[in-house]
């Protein structure tokens, strides 16, 4: 007998609104259906009416969790239709955002694999290490979240030579708490228990489906926006593409944890090798075209296409975030899997389901009361000072001795 | 695939179907294509030189309502675009989900939001509009000037109505 198992449009296990329609007969999954935009805020008719520099920080507000790949993104169709080069030194703050973005993203995700697993140690873990990014973001930027450090034809601030140091520094006790997940991840016979074999794909249904980023790489397709297409400074930095072969929910695991500890080593080369010079390339005028954007977010590519009329504001802007990309090998993914399973695989390839509705979410969380503008402004620069304090007494500390 | 320049290979083996070819740069090129060989060219992109698509866009333009085809030839670093116009006021095009899963959803949004029938789409329904969306309202079009049509008051107090004291009376 046949049975319709709603998952959404809301869930305790799901974020954000969606809809999945598990069929099933007994404990196998037989088919599965997929209802989104319950939340869909038109953000592309937006932007026709918003000029280019506005533009950056509405589709910074597509995502929260990878605020700054479509900002990239959209930037790099910008300049593609402009024809402008960015300094080198706007490549590589670029970078380093992006990366710090990635490495953050990913921790994000194991914590909730853990937690939709059962297993809260990972998830308190790895969210307890991620502040050590997020902090790093707001000495940055100011902002734990949706950074506003992209403008067209550049970056909006500079990341001070003073900053390096603290950046390194929290690379530097990152990187063994990484290396640390990597072996208890692989090592648990929970976790293998639980991921391995656990909505498998194989390379031809990666390809045939369109997917995009770790969850094509996971099942053995070889492609990654910053190398195939170049942007930012990738191309003078070492790194390698980090590829399995498994397609089940364990080798995209495998693959993410594996990729902070490549961030991380772009990130390092990033710092040795910045440049000194300007961070922003004017764009005097926009002429009438075309232009695409592609970036490789931490959950796929991100691809921005703009076509212009010649005015101050895009006449058409169409958005294509990695989630859409990945949700279709859905289809080849779960049929046959138990019901028990079904989260796990929905959460494997790490959604963003707000990427895929292009909405703004915000989400206070802790207190229920009313937070105007100047009130959120004085709680982000009383973190910023604490943060900047405790940095100072670090400093004189280190001094000292 | 390997290391053929796809738009040459599609030169060759659709000698009529290809327009116009606006190289951009060495990795954006667009490519004017006949909107009845669409089926064909995007299968034979997808199937034979292995590209992968990226998405599809619409816009409306003077000359009719253009989507485009974006695909992405990775090992190459090449995107390459495929552009097709189909005459308005009603867009009409083949649907290319019977030979591309990846296009299905893409190709219902399109529906929804500017009004595209695509011909052949094996489950041509509502994706991105709620079920309460009248009909051959198109959001994304230029003509649609933010005025979104849900229902009307008195419109969902008489459903509210109906549905609460269904079988009461």
């Amino acid at each position: 007998m046949r049975t319709t198992i709603p998952v959404g449009p809301y869930h305790p296990l799901i974020e954000e609104p969606e809809l999945f329609r598990v069929v099933v007969e007994g404990e196998r999954v037989v088919d599965i259906d997929w209802r989104t935009s319950y939340m869909h805020r038109g953000i592309e008719k937006i932007a026709e009416s918003k000029t280019y520099d506005q533009v950056t920080f509405l589709v910074e507000r597509i995502c929260g969790i990878c605020s700054t790949s479509h900002p990239i993104a959209f930037c790099n169709a910008v300049e593609d239709l402009a024809g402008v080069e960015i300094p080198d030194r706007a490549k590589y703050i670029r970078c380093i955002v992006a990366e710090l973005e990635r490495v953050h993203s990913h921790l994000l995700w194991l914590g909730l694999a853990g937690h939709y697993i059962g297993y809260h140690t990972i998830w308190m873990w790895s969210w307890k290490y991620r502040e050590l990014v997020c902090d790093l973001f707001e000495r940055i930027s100011g902002n734990r979240q949706s950074y506003a450090m992209i403008r067209p034809g550049g970056v909006r601030q500079d990341i001070k030579p003073s900053e390096y140091k603290g950046i390194v520094a929290a690379l530097d006790e990152l990187e063994p708490k990484i290396n640390m997940f990597i072996g208890a991840v692989l090592d648990d016979p929970v976790i293998l228990a639980r991921l391995r074999g656990v909505g498998k794909m194989s390379r031809e249904d990666a390809m045939k489906r369109c997917t995009v980023g770790p969850v094509a790489r996971s099942a053995g397709v070889d492609i990654d926006i910053r190398r195939d297409f170049p942007y930012a400074a990738y191309d003078s930095v070492d790194w390698k593409v980090i590829t399995q072969s498994g397609g089940d929910v364990m080798s995209m695991a495998v693959v993410r944890l594996l990729e902070c500890l490549e961030s991380v080593k772009i990130l390092r080369q990033c710092i040795d090798q910045i440049p000194e010079g300007p961070i922003v390339e004017e764009i005097p005028e926009v002429p009438v075209g075309e232009g695409i954007g592609v970036e490789e977010a931490p959950r796929g590519e991100c691809f921005h296409y703009i076509r212009s009329d010649g005015t101050n504001s895009p006449y058409r802007l169409k958005v294509r975030a990695p989630t859409y990309a990945n949700l279709p090998s859905f289809r080849s993914r779960f049929i046959g899997e138990r019901v028990a399973d079904i989260m796990i695989i929905l959460a494997s390839i790490d959604p963003c389901y707000c990427c895929t509705n292009r909405v703004v979410r915000i989400d206070d969380g802790t207190s229920v009361r009313a937070l105007d503008e100047k009130g959120l402004l004085e709680l982000s620069w009383q973190r910023t000072r604490e943060l900047d304090s405790q940095h100072a007494h670090l400093s004189r500390r280190l001094l000292e001795l | 695939m390997n290391n053929v320049d796809p738009v040459k290979a599609l030169q060759v083996r659709f000698p009529k179907g290809i327009g116009d070819v606006e190289e951009r740069s060495v990795s954006r090129v667009y490519v004017g294509v006949d909107a009845g060989m669409i089926r064909d060219i995007a299968g034979f992109m997808f199937n034979n030189l292995g590209a992968r698509l990226i998405i599809m866009t619409a816009l409306e333009t003077r000359a009719g309502m253009e989507i485009l085809y974006h695909f992405s030839f990775d090992q190459l670093g090449k995107i390459v675009s495929l552009r097709v116009v189909v005459p308005m006021p009603e867009p009409r095009i083949d649907s290319i989900t019977p030979l591309i899963d990846g296009a299905e959803y893409i190709e219902r949004e399109i529906r929804d939001l500017f009004g595209v029938e695509f011909t052949g789409h094996p489950n041509p329904t509502r994706f991105l509009l709620g079920d309460d969306w009248p009909e051959g309202v198109y959001p994304y079009r230029k003509e649609h000037r933010g005025k979104y049509p849900y229902r009307t008051e008195e419109e969902t107090a008489a459903m509210r109505d109906q549905i609460l004291h269904k079988g009461t009376k």
